[in-house]
């Protein structure tokens, strides 16, 4: 019982971290912009996208170089998805968000240039790549631990590793350095930060890097776990994310990430007790709830209106 | 100069278009692409109560529309014709004729009532979160469709090509052609008199200033609950029509794309105006026959023609004016009832 | 029995204390002003009793019911309307449309009346009209009714929102700062038309200044608060000379 118990905690972890990843990303841009990056779940699949083509590479599937061995593969693929991810991050910004923030125009609109470009990454891919889906291939082998009745794989760990350490340093970048404190600035008074000097749009620019190459990072380690992509994978998850970076309170970081974990857990606690179809259903409606009872998320601060 | 009423105009297009029909002047693609445009007229410009004149950000109307289709299919086929799902029908053909408008306004009473159960959240949130939670709960009624086997699940639900044939059995006319028409100028109606009464401008004053709207006496939940039913429930009746064209419905019929097509025909119509909602549901309606076979790459089309709309001209075709607004001549021409 | 009773109403914000045991009495037709320094609390004040805060503590009786906690839709449709520190018209609606909205609290028809044009709510729609004009006549605006209020001269605007607050039938009137951002000529206008009003419809009204020349020639009774909580109150020639006031405004000479 207590290991049936203890096995889900450690799915729930597991399959937390991968919503957490996406939802930190959520939650910069949002703290930073007041602006819902809709397309942030589709950049997640872009990350994973790349990451495939990056790992195909290097393992030789194309012919170019000899294969190379596994972990290295793995180690160049970190910081390559990342960077890589983060490009596609900064163009839309700088495509999508920035002439209209330079217009200042109505939020609203750059909400729904936000939600069609994610669109059209789903769809580019689709029409693009076709529709048949790919496999991402092995990097590691699995290697399965017991402990008390408790089976832990080798993957697991990492993820869950990956997400922690993920979230220290952001919390690092956003509390102790410069950048951080800026990030914070803009997300009080936009207009008074570049009256102070700082330059606006390197720090916005620098939210998109670090949002958009975690979500790559995630996309990575999810096409390692989960081996099939497809081009939808991003909506759903990107969506769940956010609203997992909302009932958490997307103004905080540690917000976000506690959101991710929660809805991790939900999930999984779901899955344990009914049927698999009504996951996604029950995870809407507790997330839904919540959001009723606490609107500004778990951690939230609440926003006094004067008038 | 004699002046022409709306509804003069209405029937003439009414007759002319039965008239086609019936001497097969048009043909069934023509009929269909025709009804297809009445559906959009009504979730656009039902949608625009929400996110044009109320200026908030619903994106979940497929949603409601997929209440609605199922909720009047289920109806027709149980109430009227054999079916595999409920056996024999309870009232039979001949009742089909008669009882059909009423089975419409079932679907869209359902999805008004959903929409209430989906506002009541929403109130203690503004902006952006009322994107959540329409989405989410967009996403719990598909979901919930697909997880109810009795109803045919993910694979869809029939018959109601059985419920039209029996309708035309009793009195032979194109039946959904009407009904689609009715429907149409059922809404626009409605939606006009509920924007141009005093209590319709609440939702404006909402949208330009919610605290001065409060304390200037406008009960602020009643109002955007209104709205919200009366927006979902019409999203509701065009489901209901939908249904009955396709003679077969199916949840994935009803996602986020659904819904994006219907808020790229709110955005590039021009918030808040109704007369744009309509040009705008008619232009889509023939773009996306004109893209068709371009299949998929129709959906980066669409999508990027909305993000070009927001740099280039968010306000879209008619901004926040009307017809009448643009063109004060053609007031010369014709006059409203009332 | 008072129009108004404010029982020692407290506001706090966190650990922050805005009112202070606040307590006033409004009599019919009295004409009182709320004086302090900036960020006195004043705005605050007003907000408590129109419904948009409710009082950590204290009680509020406006024609002897309680108001306390009710929103603001309810507390303005029992007889207390008010104007805003930075006016809050709608601008993109005609003057006429800010009109008759203010009406919502009795609109004497329902939904389905809404969509039938029942004969009940062609009547109603047409006496919210009327209504209307006939408020906007008595500030001079009738000329006005069809214009947008982005394209009118901030005095209009100001009068504009006044005829709105008017438009509710209202027992007490609450004007914060009427006379901010008015040119002279304007302000003589405003206490013209204040005069008016006040004896036209009989009613209270109680406004926050920061115009002495508006509050002195208008107010019979002067309540000075200041971080809070009450500091003086009196008649305008006791408030002129009182030194709790002075110092308050202009600081006193200990450093």
């Amino acid at each position: 019982m207590l290991q049936s118990l203890l096995q889900n905690v450690l799915n729930a972890l597991q399959w937390g971290s991968f919503y957490s990843l996406i939802a930190l990303g959520y939650c910069l841009v949002y703290g930073v912009l007041l602006l819902i990056n809709f397309a942030h779940g589709d950049i997640f699949m872009v990350g994973a996208y790349i990451a495939f083509f990056l790992c195909s590479f290097f393992l030789g599937k194309y012919g170019l170089i000899g294969g190379m061995p596994g972990w290295l593969v793995l180690a160049l693929a970190v910081p390559l998805t990342m960077v890589l991810t983060a490009v596609v991050g900064v163009t839309l910004e700088r495509v999508a968000y920035r002439p209209l923030r330079r217009k200042g125009v109505n939020r609203l609109y750059v909400v729904i240039t936000a939600l069609m470009c994610g669109l059209i990454l789903e769809n580019g891919n689709l029409a693009l790549l076709g529709a048949s889906r790919k496999s991402f291939p092995t990097l590691l082998p699995t290697r399965v631990y017991d402990f008390f009745g408790v089976t832990v794989t080798n993957m697991k760990l990492m993820v869950i590793g990956v997400a922690i350490l993920s979230f220290l340093f952001l919390h690092f970048v956003v509390t102790r350095t410069k950048i951080g404190m800026a990030m914070r600035a803009i997300s009080y008074d936009r207009f008074a930060v570049p009256l102070m000097g700082i330059p606006a749009d390197t720090v916005i620019v620098f939210t998109f890097v670090l949002g958009s190459g975690f979500a790559g990072l995630a996309g990575l380690f999810f096409a390692m776990t989960y081996p099939v992509l497809d081009p939808y994978m991003g909506a759903l998850i990107g969506w769940k994310a956010f609203i997992a970076a909302v009932v958490g309170g997307i103004g905080s970081i540690a917000g976000a990430f506690a959101g991710g974990f929660l809805l991790g857990f939900v999930e999984i606690m779901v899955v344990a007790f009914f049927p698999s179809t009504f996951r996604d259903l029950i995870a809407f409606t507790i997330l839904l709830l919540i959001l009723s009872i606490r609107p500004t998320g778990l951690f939230g601060v609440a926003q006094r209106t004067k008038i | 100069m004699k002046r022409l009423t709306v509804p003069g105009l209405l029937a003439l297009l009414f007759a002319v278009l039965l008239w086609s029909c019936a001497t097969g002047a048009l043909n069934i693609y023509w009929q269909s692409v025709i009804m297809f445009m009445g559906i959009n007229i009504i979730l656009s410009s039902s949608l625009n109560i929400i996110n044009g004149n109320m200026g908030e950000f619903s994106c979940g109307h497929a949603g409601f529309m997929a209440v609605g289709a199922y909720v009047s299919s289920l109806l027709s086929v149980a109430l009227f014709v054999k079916s595999s799902a409920f056996g024999e029908p309870l009232l039979g053909p001949a009742y089909a004729v008669w009882l059909f408008p009423l089975v419409l306004l079932a679907g869209g009473l359902a999805a008004s009532v959903v929409g209430l159960i989906v506002a009541i959240p929403s109130f203690k949130t503004r902006g952006d979160y009322l994107a959540i939670i329409t989405i989410a709960a967009s996403y719990i009624v598909k979901s919930t469709i697909e997880n109810i086997g009795a109803i045919g699940g993910a694979r869809g639900f029939m018959g109601m090509g059985g419920v039209m044939n029996a309708m035309t059995d009793t009195v032979h006319l194109p039946w959904i052609m009407i009904w689609v028409f009715v429907g149409t100028v059922f809404s626009v109606w409605l939606i006009r008199r509920f924007i141009y009464s005093t209590f319709g401008r609440g939702v404006d004053a909402i949208c330009q200033d919610e605290i001065a709207a409060e304390i200037m006496s406008v009960n602020t939940n009643r109002v955007k609950l209104v709205a919200f039913m009366v927006s979902c429930g019409l999203a509701g009746l065009a489901g209901g029509l939908f249904a009955h064209i396709l003679g077969y419905v199916n949840p994935g019929s009803f996602t986020i794309l659904k819904s994006t097509e219907v808020m790229v025909m709110v955005y590039l119509g021009g918030m808040g105006s109704l007369s744009g909602s309509i040009i705008a549901a008619v232009v889509m309606t023939l773009l996306m026959e004109a893209l068709r076979p371009l299949q998929i790459i129709k959906w980066v089309v669409i999508p990027l023609l909305l993000v070009l709309l927001m740099q280039f001209r968010p306000e879209g075709i008619m901004g926040r004016r009307e017809l009448a607004d643009v063109f004060p001549r053609l007031r010369k021409f014709y006059t409203f009832k009332g | 029995m008072a129009l108004l009773e404010v029982t020692d109403m407290t506001q706090y914000f966190g650990g922050l204390c805005a009112v202070s045991e606040f307590s006033v009495s409004l009599e019919q037709g009295q004409l009182v002003a709320l004086i302090g320094p900036n960020g006195a609390g004043k705005t605050t004040v007003f907000n408590l009793v129109s419904g948009f805060y409710k009082p950590t503590r204290g009680e509020i009786l406006f024609k002897g019911a309680s108001i306390k906690g009710k929103k603001p839709h309810e507390v303005t449709s029992r007889g207390i309307a008010r104007t805003f520190q930075n006016i809050r018209l709608w601008f993109d609606m005609t003057v006429l449309d800010n009109i008759r909205i203010a009406q919502h609290h009795a609109l004497g028809y329902g939904l389905l009346d809404c969509f039938l044009r029942t004969p009940r709510y062609m009547r109603r729609e047409r006496e919210i009209e009327d209504h209307a004009m006939q408020v906007l006549g008595t500030l001079g605006l009738a000329e006005v009714a069809h214009e947008l209020p982005k394209n009118l001269p901030y005095g209009v605007q100001r009068l504009v929102e006044i005829a709105r607050a008017l438009s509710i039938n209202p027992a007490l009137l609450m004007l914060d700062e009427p006379a901010a951002g008015l040119n002279s000529a304007d302000v003589e206008g405003l206490i013209a038309s204040i005069r008016a009003i006040h004896k036209e419809f009989n009613l209270a009204i109680w406004m926050i200044e920061h115009q002495m020349d508006v509050v002195m020639s208008l107010c019979s009774w002067i309540k000075v608060i200041d971080f809070g909580a009450t500091i003086a109150e009196g008649t305008p020639e006791a408030i002129q000379n009182n030194p709790e006031v002075i110092k308050a405004y202009l600081g006193d000479d200990t450093i």
